[in-house]
């Protein structure tokens, strides 16, 4: 399914690209806005048959399209809802390159953090608690409602925020929160260029980790504290790990230029789990304990016990994609 | 050259070099009191006075001062001389009469009675500058000088009084000839006789030693220290050793060199170290000159020591009884609960060497007799046939009463009474402990320790010289407490090991490592302080950590921190442990619970 | 849940030098235990990965056990077993975060020498995770979905 030059049979011979966003931010839309001039590049080289956020398609029109019509999707944001699953099948069926686009659809994301709750939570805290909204009936979102019109339905919201790859047959994975322009122009040119690598890999993104990329300067590692971002003006020169601050970048993929260490930042691990790793939050978190300077198990305790969020800590954007999925369900 | 006679003979000299130096390169004897090589001669005692004839009159000179001239006749002993240096004696013996030095001088020139009656019979300064000179000349500090004129002339610090600048080397009271000088120290006054210890700061550790040359201690030495106390203002202190040195073979110069080699194998044979008794009060070590520890009996036994191997006490007497008290600091909770194996052997023989040199009373106090090696037990019996009282219960406590002796009191267990000896010597039978620096060797080289605080062998039944480190080995004490006879076997087992080793010219190492994908690994150095062998470094050129195969020992604590997954652990890999975890939890559990 | 037919599934992550040893003396000594807990052998407690944790719990484990050597002085490598109390105490917090009980995951140390003790925490631990009831982590993920 690698090869797309023999899927150009367009009247005019372009790529026939489709743009889908489901439980996300908005934010891959505008990476692909962010590519600048080379939007032009794009234009001439693809038809764009669907992108909700910037076109007029609706869903019929992808409906009436025959099965795998369109060349080259790239399928944004996470699954939580009915209608985000209905999206995933569908285009599945509709595209012969199912692309998951961006680190909601990749790994689960921020979306993915509504894992450590239920929907009846959630909905209790947005519908109900929050101290700004005025709801005394107590309406919460339901899915179907009868109107003297006829009746009236929206999707559902699941319990469990999934990748799309927990949905659907992938082909690729482009990570990132956003995938970096570079990034994703380079990926275009290889499905332009024919030249994609085996089904299911990871493309837009290196080998290797962040620190790869990165300009700070790192020692050998002996941590006495932790500290959170806001705690301490970290040295410029110095890796952020080693003073404290707990960085995702030993276990996040690189590719992104280390954009976030590059203004003092840690990396919070958008590009998701290195090449050999299985679960992002675990390797992260041996790694930041094994270089506790602690050799009694009280301060080792003490010094971890510091550690605010574990889960929110080492799972930012992985937790739909992580080993446990998520939080347990009562 | 200057070409001289003394009493007839002819002599050659150097320009510059006096008489008196020129006689005692020839042999040729004058009696000197104030003189010494190390310091600018004075005339101060005039006994070195000689007949001087030259260029046509002859006087009585003294040599220490007189240049060698070219064709000047000497002569050391004319009657004129002998009646100088006899008045000279006199004067001197009736100044201070009971200096033994100046009574056997005084005695070779007839004087047998001081002439003239003294009110300072105790007087010991006979006001020869060496004291003054060294301090000033020598060491450079100052601290003594000689002040008032005539009777009352005298030597002492500024205004009489104690003053911070003498740096207390003792160097005057090395060459004070009639002891007139002591150095005492604030608080007590121990070891004021005769010292167990290296007596100058350049010293020959024994006459055992290897290689026998001497060694320089820069903490004592009076160069260094003065070096150090100045700021280098004052570096070239004394030097009297170099001065001394015949084979010209002082350098004050040479320092550490650090050596670099590449070895195969290492032995750590680092020893061990003495439990210091001043920890326990109730043992009063440090409270009387004769209580001493084990170490320092057998330097006081030892035909090279400062006694020339007589037992002695303090203030030079034989003594008349002894106590030597087993398990000071072993055996026991407050110090170090384990037995030091050594010491019951060496009492027996320290009771021994006291009742053949002095034939004294010793008083053995143990808790139980360890004799457990060949013919031990025998010796033994030998000694307590020699009739040693062997007292069967700690001693407990040694007090000091004022009238010099020693009383130590602990329990006869067998009698079930307590007891309670006045002996004139005590011997403590100190533990013996792991070397203060125990912890950075056993950091450079990768060692264990145990609880003892000795170093860890492989196994404890098994591996007697073999550490958790390949290629490292312990021999002797520093793996824990041992005689002579097992340091032997045990160091004869290091070297074989050692030698096995070096000979097999390969190394067979489990396969079970650690691996780093260099395709992966994007230097975080998480991995790199992780490493109790230092198997994993991290090598600058490539910009990766690297897993040195020979080192590593396969605990897979790396593989576990890698964030990046790039370290593989052979064997136990992540793939495995992640199959057998499924396989094991796929298995349906009616499957496993066989009723 | 207290299904009274419920036999816990446990994954026992031992290190080879001490607590391996000690299971297989106390099998060898035939000391009594339940068969529940099943052992995945390692050659140090700081082999273990948080990772093999959390997939033995998402493969179906109710309960799961890590012990290694006695610190400080006991690890056959020096001092793996520090960076296994530097990494428990944190999984722990952030297991209880996913909802998964403290008394599901034991952490420890059994030297070589406690046979007995190993035996002890075997049916203890059972014991202690029946009474909690089945974790199911896949099932109950399948079964709440909507």
């Amino acid at each position: 399914m690698a090869n797309t030059k023999d899927t150009k049979g367009t009247k005019n011979g372009k790529l026939k690209m489709g743009l889908y966003w489901a439980a996300s931010c908005g934010g891959c839309e505008i990476a692909i806005v962010e590519l600048r001039e080379k939007i032009l590049d794009l234009d001439a080289a693809a038809d764009i048959l669907f992108w909700p956020c910037a076109m007029d398609f609706k869903y019929k029109d992808v409906e009436a399209m025959p099965d795998g019509h369109i060349d080259v999707c790239l399928f944004n944001g996470a699954i939580r809802s009915s209608e985000n699953e209905h999206l995933a099948h569908l285009l599945r069926q509709k595209s012969k390159v199912l692309v998951a686009f961006g680190s909601c659809a990749h790994e689960g994301c921020i979306p993915g953090l509504a894992n450590l709750f239920d929907r009846q939570s959630i909905f209790e805290r947005v519908y109900l608690e929050t101290p700004s909204t005025d709801n005394s009936d107590g309406t919460l979102p339901q899915i179907s409602y009868q109107m003297p019109e006829g009746e009236v339905t929206i999707p559902k919201l699941y319990n469990t925020v999934k990748t799309l790859g927990q949905v659907e047959d992938v082909d690729y994975f482009v990570p990132g929160c956003p995938p970096q322009a570079p990034q994703i122009w380079a990926v275009v040119e290889a499905i332009l260029g024919g030249k994609l690598p085996p089904k299911g890999s990871v493309v837009g993104a290196n080998e290797k980790t962040v620190c790869d990329e990165c300009k700070h300067k790192r020692e050998d590692k002996r941590i006495k504290k932790f500290y959170r971002p806001h705690e301490i003006i970290p040295d410029s020169e110095r890796c952020l790990f080693d003073q404290g601050i707990i960085c995702a970048g030993p276990a996040t993929r690189g590719g992104c230029g280390a954009l976030c260490p590059t203004v003092d930042m840690p990396c919070r691990g958008c590009y998701g789990p290195p090449p050999n790793v299985v679960d992002q939050g675990a390797a992260l978190l041996s790694a930041v304990a094994s270089v506790v300077d602690a050799d009694t198990e009280e301060e080792a305790a003490r010094v971890v016990g510091e550690i605010v969020d574990p889960v929110g800590t080492f799972y930012r954007f992985g937790l739909p994609s992580s080993l446990l999925h998520r939080s347990k369900l009562d | 050259m200057i070409t001289f006679t003394i009493d007839g003979q002819t002599v050659q000299a150097e320009e510059g070099k006096t008489v008196l130096e020129v006689a005692r390169r020839e042999g040729i004897p004058i009696p000197t009191l104030c003189y010494h090589p190390a310091v600018e001669p004075y005339g101060a005692c005039r006994m070195c006075t000689v007949e001087v004839e030259a260029h046509g009159r002859t006087r009585l000179e003294t040599s220490c001062t007189i240049p060698a001239q070219e064709g000047m006749i000497v002569r050391t002993n004319t009657p004129d001389v002998y009646k100088a240096r006899q008045t000279l004696m006199g004067l001197f013996l009736s100044r201070c009469p009971n200096v033994p030095l100046i009574q056997e001088l005084a005695a070779q020139y007839g004087v047998t009675e001081p002439p003239y009656p003294t009110d300072t019979p105790e007087e010991k300064c006979i006001l020869c500058g060496l004291c003054v000179r060294v301090c000033q000349d020598v060491v450079g500090a100052k601290a003594l000088n000689f002040s008032e004129r005539g009777i009352t002339r005298r030597v002492n610090p500024p205004f009489l009084e104690k003053t911070r600048d003498c740096i207390g080397c003792g160097a005057c009271t090395i060459v004070c000839p009639t002891g007139a000088i002591e150095i005492v120290m604030e608080e007590l006054a121990i070891y004021q006789e005769k010292p167990l210890g290296p007596t100058s700061a350049i010293y020959v550790p024994s006459l055992q030693a290897v290689p026998r040359v001497p060694v320089i201690d820069t903490d004592a030495c009076i160069r260094f220290r003065q070096n150090d106390r100045t700021n280098g203002s004052n570096a070239d202190a004394c030097g009297v050793c170099q001065l001394m040195c015949e084979a010209d073979a002082i350098n004050f110069d040479q320092g550490d060199e650090i050596v670099e080699l590449d070895v195969g194998a290492i032995i750590v044979a680092t020893g061990f170290n003495m439990w210091d008794p001043m920890q326990m009060s109730q043992y009063a070590y440090g409270q009387s000159p004769n209580i001493i520890t084990g170490l320092e009996f057998e330097r006081l036994s030892n035909a090279s020591g400062p006694t020339g191997g007589e037992i002695l006490l303090a203030d030079g007497r034989k003594p008349e009884s002894v106590a030597i008290i087993h398990c000071v600091g072993s055996r026991d909770h407050s110090a170090h609960p384990y037995c030091s194996r050594i010491c019951c052997m060496y009492a027996l023989k320290q009771a021994h060497l006291v009742r053949d040199k002095t034939g004294a009373e010793v008083y053995e106090f143990y808790m139980d007799m360890r004799a457990f090696g060949k013919a031990y037990e025998e010796f033994y019996e030998r000694i307590q046939e020699e009739g040693v009282f062997m007292i069967r219960g700690k001693g407990a406590k040694v007090e000091v009463p004022p009238d010099g002796k020693l009383r130590v009191k602990g329990e006869n267990a067998n009698l079930g009474v307590m007891v309670s000896v006045d002996v004139d010597m005590v011997v403590l039978a100190t533990a013996i402990e792991a070397q203060p620096d125990a912890d950075r060797i056993s950091s450079l080289f990768g060692l264990g320790r145990t609880e003892d605080g000795f170093f860890a062998e492989a196994h404890p039944k098994l591996r007697p010289v073999e550490t958790n480190t390949d290629g490292v080995f312990l021999a002797g004490a520093c793996q824990g407490p041992r005689d002579v006879p097992d340091t032997v076997a045990h160091t004869g087992a290091a070297v074989s090991m050692a030698l096995a080793l070096l000979d097999k010219g390969e190394v067979t190492i489990s396969p079970a490592v650690a691996c780093v994908d260099e395709e992966l690994c994007s230097a975080c150095k998480t991995c790199i302080t992780l490493c109790p062998y230092s198997a994993v470094s991290f090598i600058e050129e490539d910009n990766v950590a690297r897993v040195n195969e020979a080192l590593c020992k396969g605990c897979g604590t790396c593989v576990a921190a890698c964030p990046a997954g790039a370290i593989t652990g052979r064997h136990f890999t992540d793939e495995q442990i992640l199959a057998q975890i499924e396989g094991l939890l796929r298995i349906p559990v009616e499957q496993l619970v066989e009723a | 849940m207290n299904d009274t037919n419920f036999e816990p599934r446990i994954v026992g992550f031992l290190c080879n030098w001490c607590t391996y040893a000690a299971a297989d003396t106390a099998g060898v000594s035939r000391m009594e235990q339940p068969p529940n807990v099943d052992i995945i052998r390692v050659m140090c407690s700081g082999r273990i990965d948080p990772t093999f944790v959390l997939k033995a719990f998402a493969e179906g484990a109710d309960g799961v056990i890590v012990s290694g050597c006695h610190p400080p002085g006991d690890c056959h490598y020096t001092n793996g077993n520090f960076k296994t109390f530097r990494r428990m105490p944190l999984l722990e917090a952030m297991l209880a975060q996913y909802g998964i009980e403290k008394e599901r995951f034991h952490w420890g140390w059994i030297s070589g020498a406690e046979a007995a003790k190993w035996a002890q925490l075997v049916r203890d631990f059972t014991e202690q995770v029946r009474a909690l009831g089945p974790l199911n982590w896949k099932r109950e993920l399948e079964s709440k979905e909507d």
